[in-house]
C-alpha cells in the first residue's frame, strides 16, 4: 500500500506537534521516522494509525484520503514500545484477538496463530500470560499480533527501545528480514539512528515537527541537506565549526585565526551564504592523524571504545573528533599533525541552517 | 533474648488492650443472644428463644425474611447502579477530553465532601414529586446518587492506571471504542470493580438514615430500620432479641468481608490521580 502525507499538521491546544509534513511512501517500502524525543514522529505515526485526527492536511492510502476512517477500518498493524499486550489474555488470545474481531472461523484462527507463532519462535508460549514472558518474548508476541491479520501497513513505535542491547541487535535483523519477505509497507518510528540506518529504505528526519530530510540512508549520511541532519546522523557526530568563506582567484577558501582551508572544486558552494561566515562540517573518518598532516594540533581527549579510540584534537580554539585504531596509543597532550579530507567537506549557512552544497 | 521477647510483646500487649473493648462487645453480643438474661456483661442460662424471629413473625412486625430480602435488594441494586455508572463516568473522565471535564472533576469531590444529611428535606420533596416516597426504588436511587461521586473518583483512578498503548492497540486491532472499554479496559480493572462493588454493597447493607426516613411502611423496612424499631417501639427493650437480630444483621457482612478483604484493600492501593 502506498501512503501519502499531505500538509499534515497537528496542534495539541496551542502546541504545534507536527508542522505541515509532506511525505510519500512507496508500496513495500520500509521508512523510518527519525528524530529526537518530542520531534513529532510518534504523533505522525498515530495520525497515520487514525488514533489522532490531523488538525490540517491529509493522510492518504493509495491516493484515497482516510482522515475519516477509524483505526479498525484502516487495515494496519502496530507494534508499540511498551508491547501493549493485553495482560488478561494468554499469548494465544492476544495473537488471535484481531482475528476474533474479524469473526474468522476458529479452525482458521488456530492455523494462522500456529503459523505466526512458529515463524516468530513463540509456539511453546501459547498458554502463558504476558506477565510471564521476557521482554523479547513479549515483543515477538506483539509483532505476531500485528502481523496475524496480514495488514497492508505496519506501524512500529520504537519497538526495540525497551529491550537490552544484545536482544535489540537480534530483533533488528529479524524485523527487517520479516518485513522484506512479507513485503508489507512499514513505518518505523525511532530515535536511534543506527536502527534507522540499518533497517530503513528511506529515512525521514524530523525536528520540532518539521521534516528535515527524506532520503535513503547513504544519501542522508553523505549529503545532509540541513545542519540538523548533519549533526544528528552519524556517531560520533560530524565535526561542525564556524569559519569565514572567501573567494580568491576563482577558488573558494576558508579562514579562521587558527586555521586556513582550501575548498576543492568538487565541493564548490552552489549558492552564496547569507553572511561571510559558514559552518564547516567534516565527519570523524575524514580527519586523519599522521606525520604527513599539514595541521598542527594537540590531543585534548581520548575515549577508548576497545577496537578504536575517539580522539578529540584541539586546533587553537577549534576542537575536532576523529576515530583511530586504539593500538596507536595516543595520549592526552600529545602534539600531532592532522589532515582534513576536503573532498568530503560540508558547508552550511548559519542563518538558514541549510547546506550550501545540496539544499 | 528475653529483652527482645519483651520488646516484641509490647506492641501486641498494647494492641490487645486497645481492641479488648471491641472484642468483648462482640463476644457479649454473641453470648447474650443465646442467654435467658444478662446482668451487666454476664449472661445467664441458654435459650434459642431470642432467635424465634427466624421462624415466627414478631408482633406488629413484618417477617424477618421480607426485611432481609429488602436489605439485600437495596444493597445489591445500589451496588450495580453505582459500579455501572461509576465505571462509565470514570472512564470518560480518565480518557476523553470534553468541555467542563476539570469542573466536573472538582464538582465530584465537592459533592463527595457535602454532608448528605443537609439534603434530606430537599430529597423528601423530590421523592414526593416523583411518587417515589416510601418506595425501595426511591431510596435506592438516593443512596446510589450520594455514593456516586466517590465511586466515580475511585474508578477514574483505576482507569488512569491502564496504559494508553493497550487501548490504542485494541482500536487498531479492530475494536470499536465501546468494545475496547468492555473487552480490554474493564478486564484490566477487575480488582478495582471488585473493590468498589464490595465497598458499595457494605455501605448499602449498613445504610440506616435513608431507609429510616424515607421508608415508612412496614413492608419496606430494611434490617437497620428493624433494629431501630426494636429499641424504640418496646416499652421494655428485649435485649436478647435485639442482640440476636443484631448478630443476624452482621453475619453476612462478616462472611462477605472475610472472603473479600483482599480486594477491598485495593481501593487504597489503586490510587487516584488528577
Amino acid at each position: 500500500m502506498e501512503v501519502q502525507l499531505e500538509n499534515l499538521t497537528k496542534y495539541f491546544g496551542k502546541v504545534l506537534a507536527v508542522d505541515n509534513l509532506n511525505l510519500e511512501i512507496k508500496d513495500g517500502e520500509f521508512v523510518a521516522l527519525l528524530g529526537p524525543s518530542g520531534c513529532g514522529k510518534t504523533t505522525t505515526l498515530l495520525m497515520v494509525a487514525g488514533i489522532y485526527k490531523p488538525t490540517k492536511g491529509y493522510v492518504k492510502f493509495n491516493g484515497q484520503a482516510v482522515n475519516h476512517l477509524l483505526p479498525k477500518d484502516r487495515d494496519i498493524g502496530m507494534v508499540f514500545q511498551s508491547y501493549a499486550l493485553y495482560p488478561h489474555m494468554t499469548v494465544y488470545e492476544n495473537l488471535t484477538f484481531p482475528l476474533k474481531l474479524k469473526k474468522v472461523p476458529a479452525e482458521e484462527m488456530r492455523r494462522k496463530a500456529q503459523r505466526i507463532a512458529d515463524m516468530l519462535g513463540i509456539g511453546e508460549l501459547m498458554d502463558r500470560k504476558p506477565g510471564q514472558l521476557s521482554g523479547g518474548q513479549q515483543q515477538r508476541v506483539a509483532l505476531g499480533r500485528a502481523l496475524i491479520k496480514e495488514p497492508k501497513l505496519l506501524l512500529f513505535d520504537e519497538p526495540l527501545s525497551n529491550l537490552d542491547a544484545r536482544l535489540r541487535l537480534a530483533m533488528r535483523g529479524e524485523i527487517k528480514r520479516l518485513q522484506m519477505s512479507l513485503g508489507i509497507t512499514s513505518i518505523y518510528v525511532t530515535h536511534d539512528q543506527v536502527e534507522a540506518m540499518t533497517m530503513a529504505d528511506r529515512i525521514a528526519v524530523l525536528n520540532k515537527g518539521q521534516l528535515q530530510a527524506y532520503a535513503p540512508p547513504e544519501e542522508l549520511y553523505d549529503r545532509p541537506r540541513t545542519l540538523f541532519v548533519a549533526g544528528f546522523i552519524g556517531n560520533p557526530p560530524m565535526n561542525l565549526f564556524e569559519m569565514e568563506l572567501y573567494q580568491e582567484d576563482d577558488h573558494y577558501k576558508l579562514r579562521h585565526p587558527d586555521l586556513s582551508l582550501a575548498i576543492p572544486d568538487s565541493r564548490k558552494p552552489r549558492r552564496q551564504p547569507s553572511g561571510r561566515r559558514v559552518i564547516v562540517g567534516l565527519r570523524p573518518e575524514d580527519i586523519s592523524i599522521g606525520p604527513e598532516g599539514e595541521i598542527e594540533s594537540e590531543i585534548y581527549m581520548v575515549e577508548p571504545l576497545g577496537r578504536d579510540d575517539i580522539i578529540t584534537c584541539k586546533i587553537g580554539e577549534i576542537k575536532v573528533q576523529t576515530v583511530v585504531d586504539s593500538r596507536l596509543g595516543y595520549r592526552i597532550g600529545d602534539k600531532v599533525r592532522i589532515s582534513f579530507n576536503m573532498e568530503k567537506v560540508q558547508l552550511y549557512d548559519p542563518q538558514t541552517e541549510l547546506s550550501l552544497l545540496w539544499a | 533474648m528475653l529483652i527482645r521477647r519483651i520488646k516484641t510483646a509490647i506492641p501486641y500487649a498494647l494492641l490487645t488492650v486497645i481492641t479488648a473493648p471491641i472484642i468483648v462487645s462482640y463476644g457479649w453480643l454473641f453470648m447474650s443472644s443465646f442467654a435467658k438474661r444478662t446482668e451487666g456483661l454476664k449472661p445467664y442460662g441458654f435459650t434459642l428463644s431470642n432467635w424465634r424471629f427466624l421462624w415466627e413473625p414478631l408482633p406488629n412486625m413484618p417477617s424477618i425474611w421480607r426485611i432481609t430480602a429488602n436489605t439485600l435488594a437495596f444493597a445489591l441494586v445500589v451496588t450495580i447502579l453505582e459500579v455501572g455508572i461509576a465505571a462509565a463516568t470514570g472512564y470518560a473522565l480518565s480518557r476523553l477530553h470534553f468541555p467542563g471535564r476539570r469542573g466536573f472533576l472538582s464538582l465530584t469531590l465537592i459533592l463527595h465532601a457535602f454532608p448528605s444529611v443537609t439534603l434530606l428535606i430537599a430529597i423528601f420533596y423530590i421523592l414526593r414529586l416523583l411518587h417515589l416516597y416510601d418506595t425501595l426504588l426511591g431510596v435506592i436511587l438516593v443512596k446510589a446518587s450520594l455514593e456516586l461521586p466517590l465511586g466515580t473518583w475511585i474508578m477514574k483512578g483505576f482507569f488512569d492506571n491502564v496504559s494508553w498503548d493497550i487501548e490504542m492497540a485494541a482500536l487498531i486491532d479492530g475494536c470499536s471504542r465501546f468494545r475496547t472499554w468492555w473487552q480490554v479496559i474493564i478486564p484490566n480493572i477487575r480488582p478495582g470493580i471488585a473493590a468498589l462493588s464490595i465497598f458499595a454493597f457494605l455501605s448499602g447493607w449498613s445504610e440506616f438514615l435513608l431507609p429510616y426516613i424515607f421508608l415508612t411502611s412496614f413492608n419496606n423496612w430494611t434490617l437497620s430500620v428493624l433494629i431501630k424499631r426494636l429499641i424504640g417501639d418496646f416499652r421494655f427493650v428485649d435485649y436478647g432479641l435485639l442482640t440476636a437480630v443484631g448478630l443476624f444483621y452482621i453475619i453476612p457482612v462478616l462472611f462477605f468481608f472475610i472472603f473479600t478483604q483482599e480486594y477491598l484493600l485495593n481501593i487504597y492501593t489503586g490510587g487516584v490521580k488528577g
